[in-house]
């Protein structure tokens, strides 16, 4: 199935993948699929790879043309995420500043942070981390415990975050803090804007279950940034977080998806190859591995469609998440089945190929962005209308 | 391309829903499912007359509206969230569809308008004893001579074959699979009603003897023809299992919100309440396949239809089957009860696994399109 938005979005398309096939050479090449939202390797490369998209003005295809974007609209940002997966170009270490932190600034932020902040990231000169979670506070953000006061015309700020993305990279880290200190869930809380290289700031890089550094914890303890430096509103933290986990859908799990079906048709060729396709057992979890990745897809291509005509998107833009990351895991136990005992095999200091990394790492899908239980709680009360439970 | 609904499309769902509400509520579903007919004829002919469903997607030279897949999906999935009874399935998925791709212009002309009319029932009768939805399955035989084709053989798990004015009969002549129509008064002809477990779908058993039937298109050409009827119908029974298992979900979520236990209502109970999201997130998941099947139709792209096809049938069919199981779960005792509708919802899932062949079939059916 071909995304198609008519002939001014065609010549875009063919330009975007003149550009690939011209740039996505040598090294670059040969780190195609690497990366991933948990996935950490070859930090180096994607960096230069991202800085080569800068250099083509492909980062910030949607922003406006005043911080350095292309001023496009949300049709081209989807057809630049299609092809882009489509090419299987190196996961941009940049994507969370362009995904999260930028349309923050762009919806909510004040236009000199704009002018002072957004270029910088599509220039990606200055990387950024993101500040949520806590070791009190994961899927509950309203539990955060981090906070900032005002000492002058600064923020002072304390605490601890965890699974800071990106965090042992980062120039600056966008914090959700409590600043009021007698508030209480997710009141008196305010996103700030605070530099990572600074003497009150610690970060340890954390290593996860495939032996990679991608995340990190930080420790804050009296840094300080400016007080122009909230977003949104004092107070209005909660709302502003909100704001930004919800630019998620669709349009990042679009490309996220089509690396799933890549990795449905590496498992049927390698099923074929063993000969596990004459197994009748084996053979209905490959076909439902299959559909899986079909019905991902065109749950994507209907959130896109209603996007891109104005609508609210309907249920399935919020069980799109659930569904993908319980079926991406299922696939991946039927991958490492069918690879039998030499797909236990790791490299050199835990070096992991393709199908083993993308297993091991489709254990966070039902975790990061709002757990598995979390999302089914958000479903049943949010779109179903079903009691919450009693807090005691 | 576009993968959403316009607001016409939006407002034929309305219309429709508010129709099968006012006709096909639990009330009447539980009469017509007693009635051996299984359908109100008055309703039926409001259903032409007043919204044209019958005609929707039948081209308006054959007296239709001309209208698409996806707006006869649409009905579909609406008549599956009503459990609408009767021979809608069997009329238009079936039979219209069958004609509609038959090569045979006269044909055509002669029986279509009857149909968008309303004043055709029709079926198609394919499986036989062995329970069979492939090419192998047909072994009815129809032979020529000097005074037309006569059918000799037996049809069974007819949809509405009972009562239809008009039944598509596959059949096998020396040179292949054949298409014949039949019309309700034939001689030789005897028609059986089976008992069913889902009595909101009938069915019957026809035997035929030396029965005079008239044969479309050219002989020995069928199959092609009725693959793609059974991959069409296969789509718009994923749209109206898509509906029934959102029936299915409405009723637990009502029944959760009320339902009070340990003092508070039970769907505040993870248990209750995760098992309805993950309800949900079948029903979104079964649009989507009934959906890309509808797309694909519209498109038009024949290897792609097979493909979306026996996809569609195979995931909606296990999850209206699942979300209905789980409805009657969420309700508890009172939910395994025959005066709750719980059980109709249930059947009917059951029943619509198994009208087109089972999930098994069909994955076998996609393993095999997609070359694994």
């Amino acid at each position: 199935m071909e995304l198609d938005f008519g002939p001014a979005v065609r010549d875009f398309r063919q330009e975007l993948r003149d550009w690939l096939a011209d740039h996505l050479v040598g090294e670059f090449a040969e780190h195609r699929g690497v990366g991933g939202p948990t996935d950490g390797a070859a930090w180096e490369v994607r960096l230069a790879w991202d800085r080569e998209l800068s250099a083509g003005n492909w980062l910030g295809v949607g922003w406006p043309r005043e911080y350095g974007g292309r001023g496009l609209g949300l049709v081209e940002e989807i057809v630049f995420e299609y092809e882009y997966a489509r090419a299987n170009a190196p996961y941009r270490a940049t994507v969370n500043a362009l995904d999260l932190l930028g349309p923050m600034l762009l919806k909510a932020g004040t236009e000199t942070q704009r002018k002072r902040f957004l270029p910088p990231i599509l220039g990606v000169e200055e990387l950024w981390g993101q500040g949520f979670s806590e070791p009190g506070a994961g899927s509950d953000l309203a539990s955060v415990r981090t906070r900032a006061a005002l000492d002058g015309d600064q923020w002072v700020v304390d605490g601890q975050k965890v699974w800071t993305s990106f965090g042992l990279h980062a120039d600056w880290l966008y914090v959700l803090t409590r600043t009021d200190p007698d508030s209480r869930r997710h009141k008196g809380l305010t996103m700030l804007l605070v530099p990572a290289r600074q003497p009150g700031v610690e970060i340890r890089p954390i290593r996860n279950l495939a032996g990679q550094d991608e995340f990190a914890e930080v420790f804050l303890s009296g840094a300080r940034t400016g007080a122009d430096m909230v977003v949104g509103e004092v107070g209005e933290g909660w709302r502003t977080a909100m704001a930004t986990l919800g630019i998620e859908r669709g349009t990042t799990l679009l490309p996220q998806q089509l690396g799933f079906e890549r990795e449905a048709e590496a498992l049927i060729e390698l099923a074929r190859r063993r000969g596990a396709l004459d197994d009748p057992m084996l053979r209905g979890r490959i076909v439902d591995a299959w559909i899986s990745v079909r019905i991902m897809r065109t749950t994507n291509l209907r959130t896109i469609g209603e996007l891109t005509a104005g609508r609210t998107p309907g249920a399935q833009a919020t069980t799109a998440k659930l569904y993908a990351s319980t079926r991406h895991q299922r696939l991946g136990h039927l991958a490492m089945e069918l690879a039998g005992p030499a797909g236990q095999i790791v490299g050199e200091d835990y070096g992991l190929d393709t199908r083993q990394r993308s297993f091991l790492l489709s254990l966070a899908e039902t975790i990061y962005g709002g757990s598995s239980e979390i999302q089914r709680n958000i479903i049943g009360e949010q779109l179903l209308g079903l009691p919450k439970e009693p807090r005691p | 391309m576009d993968l959403t609904f316009s607001e016409e499309q939006d407002e034929l769902r309305k219309v429709v829903r508010s129709f099968l509400g006012k006709y096909s509520g639990e009330p009447d579903v539980r009469r017509l499912a007693d009635d051996p007919r299984g359908y109100d004829l008055v309703v039926w002919r409001r259903m032409a007359a007043e919204l044209g469903l019958q005609g929707l997607a039948v081209p308006e030279e054959y007296g239709g509206s001309g209208f698409g897949y996806v707006e006869l999906g649409i009905v579909f999935e609406e008549a599956g969230r009503a459990l609408l009874g009767g021979p809608y399935f069997a009329t238009v998925a079936l039979a219209a569809e069958a004609l509609l791709r038959c090569d045979d212009e006269r044909a055509r002309a002669d029986l279509l308008p009857g149909i968008a009319a309303g004043s055709t029932v029709a079926t198609l009768a394919l499986t036989e004893d062995g329970g069979r939805w492939d090419e192998r399955g047909i072994g009815l035989t129809a032979t020529g001579g000097p005074d037309g084709w006569r059918l000799t053989g037996a049809k069974t798990y007819v949809p509405d074959g009972h009562l239809a004015d008009l039944l598509l009969v596959a059949a096998r002549t020396p040179s292949g699979i054949s298409l014949l129509a039949v019309d309700a008064g034939a001689p030789g002809m005897v028609r059986t009603p089976l008992a069913t477990l889902d009595q909101t779908r009938k069915q019957a058993r026809v035997e035929f003897t030396d029965t005079p039937a008239r044969l479309l298109g050219t002989e020995g050409t069928a199959w092609p023809v009725l693959e793609r009827t059974l991959a069409t119908a296969s789509v718009l029974l994923a749209a109206e299992q898509a509906g029934g298992a959102a029936a299915a979900l409405d009723a637990a979520v009502g029944y959760a919100r009320i339902r009070v236990q340990y003092g508070r209502a039970i769907g505040s109970f993870q248990g209750i309440k995760h098992k309805c999201a993950d309800m949900l997130v079948e029903i979104e998941s079964a649009r989507s396949a009934a959906y890309g099947g509808l797309w694909a139709l519209e498109a038009g792209d024949e290897t792609e239809i097979a493909v979306a096809a026996a996809l569609a049938q195979t995931f909606c069919s296990e999850a209206f089957t699942k979300v209905a199981g789980d409805n009657i779960q969420v309700h508890g005792g009172i939910g395994f009860t025959w005066e709750h509708p719980a059980h109709l919802y249930f059947k009917r899932a059951k029943s619509s696994e198994v009208l087109l062949g089972t999930p098994s079939y069909h994955r076998e059916l996609l393993a095999t399109r997609l070359g694994i």
